[in-house]
């Protein structure tokens, strides 16, 4: 009796909970997954922990700013690096709350899995108040990526063909070094230096380190760097054999660089090095 | 008899409404145009030669060495790239269309600043054997960055907010362009003398910017009573730095 009576009640404030959401629709909100973030809520623990390096206008400029680079971002831009949806779009909901949860590795941005899922879906709820944009445009809708096709020599020997082909050797340099021709002038958005990544000492991404966030770092491009989308000129199939190939380039025991060790030590001398001789002639 | 009285009003109705539609839009013929020339006083600043060893294949496409395009100057002090749209009084027109095109060629870009009116579809071209990556840095659009290798398709573009962008390639970072995004079709770009002409005019006020990327605006207010509003000019002090 006692209980149904609590029930009850409980029921109505659920409800009334319910209604009060719903009331709150037009302020911002995140989703992710089942959980639902409200930036009244973000906001305490983004003055908290995020307040010091991306500023109480979230404009990236927090009192250690100037000692920081790369530098905080800045989300009145509403332009972020790691996506699941085409270049120019906004990310999604669960695009923010990876970044959040997986930090940058190589920066000052800590990874925040110690707080609670429902802390940081909150959090990205109020990150989403700083720019308008949030408002007017949707998030893009997020590039499909097919299942990933076989390890093979094949594949690795075809994704360092484009890897020649779509002159990420520009940038990165022949070998991944991070030393390409263009390396050195790259800037960012807001005109500030930024190095091109480095595959030969880099073991993890700014972006993820799964095989299928490695596949959406290029399709999708990092916004706000030099760091274009090549999802319009690498056909989805190609793209794995790339993603085979960056593999081994990092100083990573992979399946990738196991096959490719394997083929190097008897056929090394049948490979033309990657570089500006090199552009005319290479098939896809 | 009421079934009449509401037939009636809704005539009345109708009858309005056209007739609020038709002030909206008077059929003004759009018979007139302003013209006029870009010119500076003072010293502009030399252009420096770029250096495009970095691409040999850029290299072999110039005869002599090419250069920086921030300011481009002609005969009797005329000045290139400045776009001049009629920023206050236009009527509203629909962007035309026929696709404008912007072409990457000897890795500099054809034409240096591009005008288009806010959804205007424009192609991007890659007339050059090596990959380009086109990063316009849009801040009120959304900014993207796409890679354009050698022989892919044209990239179709518009942008649905007016804004001036700076486009670069950070592959190539001496190429810089801009596209400049208007609420009007009524815009020109001024000419290698410096002259431009804005066509398709109705009879009304208006007011006239010219902008350039290193002088920054000017307006004017100009009256196009038909014919030709000829001598619109601007003249732009020229700061050697
Ligand atoms: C010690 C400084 C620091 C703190 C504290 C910090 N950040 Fe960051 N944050 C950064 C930096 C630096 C970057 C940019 C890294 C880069 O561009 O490579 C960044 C980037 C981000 C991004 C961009 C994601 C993307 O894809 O572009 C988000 C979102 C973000 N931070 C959220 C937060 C939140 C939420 C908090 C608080 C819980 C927080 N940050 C606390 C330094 C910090
Ligand atoms: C115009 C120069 C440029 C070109 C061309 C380029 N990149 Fe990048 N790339 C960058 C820069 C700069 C970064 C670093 C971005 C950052 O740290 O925020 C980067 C980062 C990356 C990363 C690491 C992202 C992360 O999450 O840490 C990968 C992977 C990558 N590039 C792959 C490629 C591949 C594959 C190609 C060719 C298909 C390519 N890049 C072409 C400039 C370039």
């Amino acid at each position: 009796m006692r209980g149904t009576r609590w029930n009850r009640w409980a029921g109505v404030g659920l409800a009334a909970a319910v209604l009060l959401c719903a009331g709150a629709a037009s302020a911002q909100e995140s989703h992710v997954g089942k959980y639902s973030g409200n930036a009244k809520a973000g906001k305490i623990n983004y003055r908290r922990y995020c307040i010091g390096c991306h500023g109480p206008a979230g404009d990236g400029n927090g009192e250690n700013a100037p000692w920081i680079d790369p530098k905080p971002r800045d989300f009145t831009a509403a332009v972020f690096k790691c996506r699941s949806t085409p270049t120019g779009t906004l990310p999604t909901d669960q695009d923010l709350y990876d970044a959040v949860t997986r930090g940058f590795d190589t920066t000052n941005m800590p990874p925040w899995m110690p707080l609670t899922v429902v802390d940081r879906v909150n959090l990205v709820a109020y990150i989403k108040t700083f720019s308008p944009k949030w408002k007017s445009d949707k998030a893009g809708a997020p590039v499909e990526i097919p299942a990933e096709s076989p390890v093979t020599i094949e594949s690795v020997l075809h994704g360092r063909e484009l890897f020649q082909k779509m002159e990420c050797w520009k940038c990165h340099g022949p070998e991944g070094h991070g030393d390409g021709p263009s390396a050195a002038t790259l800037t960012d958005s807001k005109d500030r230096p930024i190095p091109p990544y480095n595959f030969s000492t880099g073991t993890r991404f700014k972006c993820g380190n799964t095989n299928r966030e490695l596949y959406r770092i290029f399709m999708t491009g990092l916004d706000g760097t030099p760091m274009p989308s090549f999802a319009d000129v690498i056909k989805p199939a190609d793209a794995w054999d790339l993603v085979h190939f960056l593999r081994t380039l990092q100083p990573l025991v992979t399946p990738e660089a196991t096959v490719w060790k394997a083929w190097v030590t008897t056929h090394g001398n049948e490979l033309k090095p990657i570089g500006p001789e090199q552009a005319p002639g290479v098939g896809q | 008899m009421r079934t009449k009285y509401i037939s009636m009003t809704a005539l009345t109705l109708v009858a309005g409404a056209s007739l609020v539609a038709l002030a909206g839009q008077p059929p003004r013929p759009a018979s007139g145009s302003i013209s006029g020339k870009i010119t500076y006083t003072g010293t502009p600043p030399k252009m420096k030669a770029i250096d495009m060893s970095k691409e040999p294949s850029c290299v072999k496409q110039h005869p002599t060495p090419v250069t920086t395009e921030n300011v481009v100057t002609g005969k009797n002090n005329s000045i290139q790239y400045a776009v001049i749209y009629i920023s206050s009084g236009d009527q509203g027109s629909t962007a035309p269309t026929k696709a404008l095109k912007f072409d990457q060629k000897g890795c500099q870009y054809i034409p240096h600043v591009l005008a288009m009116q806010v959804g205007q579809a424009f192609q991007i071209i890659n007339d050059d054997p090596t990959s380009h990556n086109i990063h316009p840095l849009a801040k009120v659009n959304p900014e993207w960055n796409k890679s354009q290798p050698p022989g892919t398709p044209p990239l179709n573009a518009q942008y649905p907010k007016a804004e001036f962008i700076p486009v670069k390639c950070n592959v190539h970072p001496w190429m810089h362009g801009y596209f400049i995004v208007l609420n009007t079709s009524h815009y020109a770009v001024s000419d290698d003398d410096g002259e431009f002409s804005i066509k398709d005019l109705p009879p009304g006020k208006y007011t006239v910017t010219a902008w350039h990327e290193q002088f920054g605006t000017q307006s004017q207010d100009v009256t196009v009573a038909g014919a030709d509003a000829k001598g619109t000019n601007f003249v732009f002090k020229a700061v050697p730095y």
